[in-house]
């Protein structure tokens, strides 16, 4: 019998489309991926058929429309393997601010016919709808990482990606902390996988890889009040790209309602 | 009697997600629409109640594909506002990091989006299987342009580095120069390119598009310039306001710009750019459009691709002249300082004008922004096309024909996704 090459599909939800760039955007291995598997669907890239069931899917932004809330069940039915990139996938995206305030003041600030539009009140993860396999953290993914994951799932083995923090990322690679100059950094609860990029560049973790595992924000929140940041910056610092990812999203939450009794 | 409705449910090779629907009646286009299934993400109300300098890491988040258009309208919009001048070597750099999105940007619309359209396949990975050594250069060549930005930004998708005033960290001079040695490749490698699109077989239609581009007295259009026409408008990024409007209509997903008063539609992005400022391009991106046959000017869309070769060039010898230049400044940004007012901008993003608003209040906090991508701007003019070229290939079978209307968008290298304000509607069928 003839070896079947793997069918890889890519799904979009609501998103940038920065997560599936970064696929095209590995120009040393593109060719070598699309040679190890069969690029079946993938809009951005190709024409292709919807139809079939898929080996991997990678998906790729959050669930704000009710067409969205039921495609995603589709498109699981039809994935063996359903792997989530970036942030929107995996807590909701930016787009998920809409979560803390009402979707129609959204809609009246942007359109001026807000009747013709259909969304849900509220950005949602992919695993908050369907089973997900893995989660791929990132506003954007790390390339290096996604192609870890394919190629994880191409040799059957689990993906090796870190469940640090950023800072053992600056450690390694000896940064100065940027704490102690006085810039505010997510880094000490914000998920490993960018290398500590912005620290490299002289500046704070705005936490755009999520939260790490048991992440103590409480605590940090009470070194970057101390270092001057005000209750409505503390707020506002969790609530970025991955402002619906628990941690984060009870840590603002918790500076909000202090804000409001004040 | 005959009534044909041609679908292409989901137009591939795009960024965001659309489909496009062309009724034809009794042999004529009576309309074209360009549907979005793009589900809105309301960026100008999230930017509401957050301060100023959070600007480029929100706005960077419209589109994975142009972050640095945003960044850089955005910043240059606030400086606006807040009364300061980004110059000498820091505003080299960015126009260094605009080259950096423009060659991977562009290269990856040539190669792997629109030359399937001229060759035959569904796309550049399957293109690869008999063309190998022109998608390696192609890949290669974006590749670049993703190290520019890599070095420059942090990361090639949503940099990091760019602030209000300038960068968080400015490179040294030594860490630019192994970037030339790149560059003087990719300039060849553009040349290769210019050359093997120009031998595609291209459909013979123009239009005479109304041309929108920023115009700056000196330099091929990045950051800065009034915002001029081929029809005599030449205004301030201020007065943008008085000139345009964007309309939501029922027919369309998207919020359609138009000149105000019925001024009617018009074409912005390379095409604008070249024929707008043909002689600020570089000597050799001049000599080798005039090889590849291209005019002062290109009113033929399905050409765009030429057009966008010409630009990488561009982008590579202007890229290679500011590390040439470069001295490392003392600071790595101008400091500022808030205070209430309204700023406006507008850059060239690959794919056309940009436009910023903002309202601060004294504490920095943004109580209004408006954002105008390329997208919106060009949509009106996009169906124009589609109205008006379909028609002369209504001789070709079904599939081709869907395939031309495809590649009719596609000219457009059409940015869905940063299109903050496209979203889903339901088409009326009756
Ligand atoms: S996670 Fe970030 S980069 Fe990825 S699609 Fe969402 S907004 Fe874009
Ligand atoms: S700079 Fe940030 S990420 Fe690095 S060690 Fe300090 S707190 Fe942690
Ligand atoms: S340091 Fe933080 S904000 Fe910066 S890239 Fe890494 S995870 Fe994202």
């Amino acid at each position: 019998m003839p070896h079947r090459k793997p069918r890889l599909g890519v799904w979009k939800f609501a998103s940038c489309d920065g997560c599936q760039l970064s696929l095209l955007d590995c120009e040393d291995e593109l060719l070598a991926i699309a040679g190890a598997l069969d690029i079946a669907y993938f809009p951005e890239a190709t024409r292709g058929d919807v139809k079939g069931v898929y080996d991997l899917s990678l998906v790729e932004g959050s669930i704000t429309t009710p067409h969205d809330a039921e495609r995603i069940h589709d498109v699981r039915g039809r994935s063996k393997t359903l792997i989530t990139i970036g942030a929107c996938a995996t807590s909701g995206g930016i787009q998920a601010l809409r979560n803390f305030a009402d979707v129609r003041d959204y809609m009246s600030i942007v359109y001026a016919h807000p009747q013709y539009i259909e969304t849900l009140a509220t950005s949602t993860a992919i695993a908050d709808h369907v089973k997900v396999d893995f989660e791929l953290r990132g506003c954007p993914i790390n390339k290096g990482q996604l192609i870890d994951v394919v190629s994880a799932f191409l040799a059957g083995r689990r993906p090796n990606t870190p469940a640090q923090s950023v800072c053992i990322e600056c450690k390694l690679k000896g940064n100065v902390c940027v704490m102690v100059t006085g810039t505010p950094c997510l880094g000490p609860v914000t998920h490993a996988g960018c290398g500590a990029l912005c620290p490299s560049y002289n500046r704070g973790c705005y936490g755009c890889f999520g939260p790490k595992e048991t992440p103590n924000a409480p605590s940090l929140s009470a070194w970057l009040s101390g270092m001057g940041m005000n209750e409505k910056a503390l707020e506002r610092i969790y609530r970025t790209f991955n402002a619906n990812a628990e941690p984060f999203r009870k840590e603002s939450e918790r500076h909000d309602a202090q804000n409001d009794q004040g | 009697m005959t009534r044909k409705t041609i679908k292409v449910d989901l137009l591939a090779r795009v960024e965001g997600e659309g489909a496009l629907k062309v009724v034809l009646h009794d042999g004529k286009v009576q309309s074209a629409e360009l549907n979005i299934f793009e589900p809105p993400r309301f960026f100008e109300a999230f930017l509401r109640d957050r301060h100023f300098t959070e600007t480029p890491d929100i706005v960077a988040r419209i589109c994975g594909i142009c972050p640095v258009a945003y960044q850089m309208s955005g910043v240059h919009a606030l400086e606006n506002l807040l009364g300061v001048t980004v110059g000498g070597p820091l505003r080299d750099l960015r126009r260094l990091l605009y080259c950096g999105e423009w060659i991977e940007s562009h290269t990856l619309h040539v190669y792997m989006l629109h030359a399937p359209d001229f060759l035959g396949y569904d796309g550049g990975v399957q293109m690869a299987r008999d063309h190998a050594e022109a998608v390696t250069r192609g890949l290669q060549l974006k590749k670049v342009g993703n190290e520019i930005l890599q070095l420059l930004g942090g990361r090639e998708i949503h940099p990091i580095n760019v602030r209000v005033g300038g960068f968080h960290r400015a490179p040294r001079k030594r860490e630019l120069a192994p970037l030339a040695e790149r560059l003087k490749w990719a300039r060849e490698a553009a040349i290769e390119t210019a050359r093997w699109v120009a031998t595609f077989d291209f459909p013979e239609r123009e239009r005479d598009y109304t041309f929108v581009t920023l115009k700056h007295p000196s330099e091929y259009p990045f950051n800065e310039g009034r915002i001029v026409s081929n029809r005599g408008l030449d205004i301030e990024a201020a007065d943008y306001d008085a000139h345009f409007e964007e309309t939501h209509v029922a027919h369309s997903t998207a919020l359609h710009s138009h000149f105000r008063d019925g001024g009617g539609s018009y074409l912005t992005g390379p095409l604008a750019r070249f024929s707008l400022a043909f002689d600020q391009l570089s000597p050799l991106a001049q000599e080798i459009a005039r090889e590849i046959g291209l005019g002062r000017e290109c009113r033929n869309p399905y050409r765009s691709i030429m057009v966008r070769a010409v630009e990488i060039l561009y982008a590579c010898d202007e890229a290679l002249r500011v590390i040439e230049d470069y001295e490392e400044p003392d600071r790595s940004f101008v400091a500022v300082e808030a205070r209430a007012g309204v700023g406006y901008a507008a850059t060239e993003a690959p794919r056309g004008l940009l436009y910023h608003r903002y309202h601060i209040d004294d504490a920095g906090t943004i109580t209004d922004a408006q954002i105008v991508p390329p997208t919106s701007q060009n949509q009106a003019c996009l169906e124009e096309d589609l109205v008006d070229f379909v028609g002369s290939f209504l001789d070709l079978p079904d599939e081709a024909l869907r395939h031309r209307c495809e590649q009719t968008v596609r000219n457009y290298d059409p940015c869905i996704s940063c299109a903050t304000h496209f979203l889903r509607l339901e088409m009326d069928r009756a």
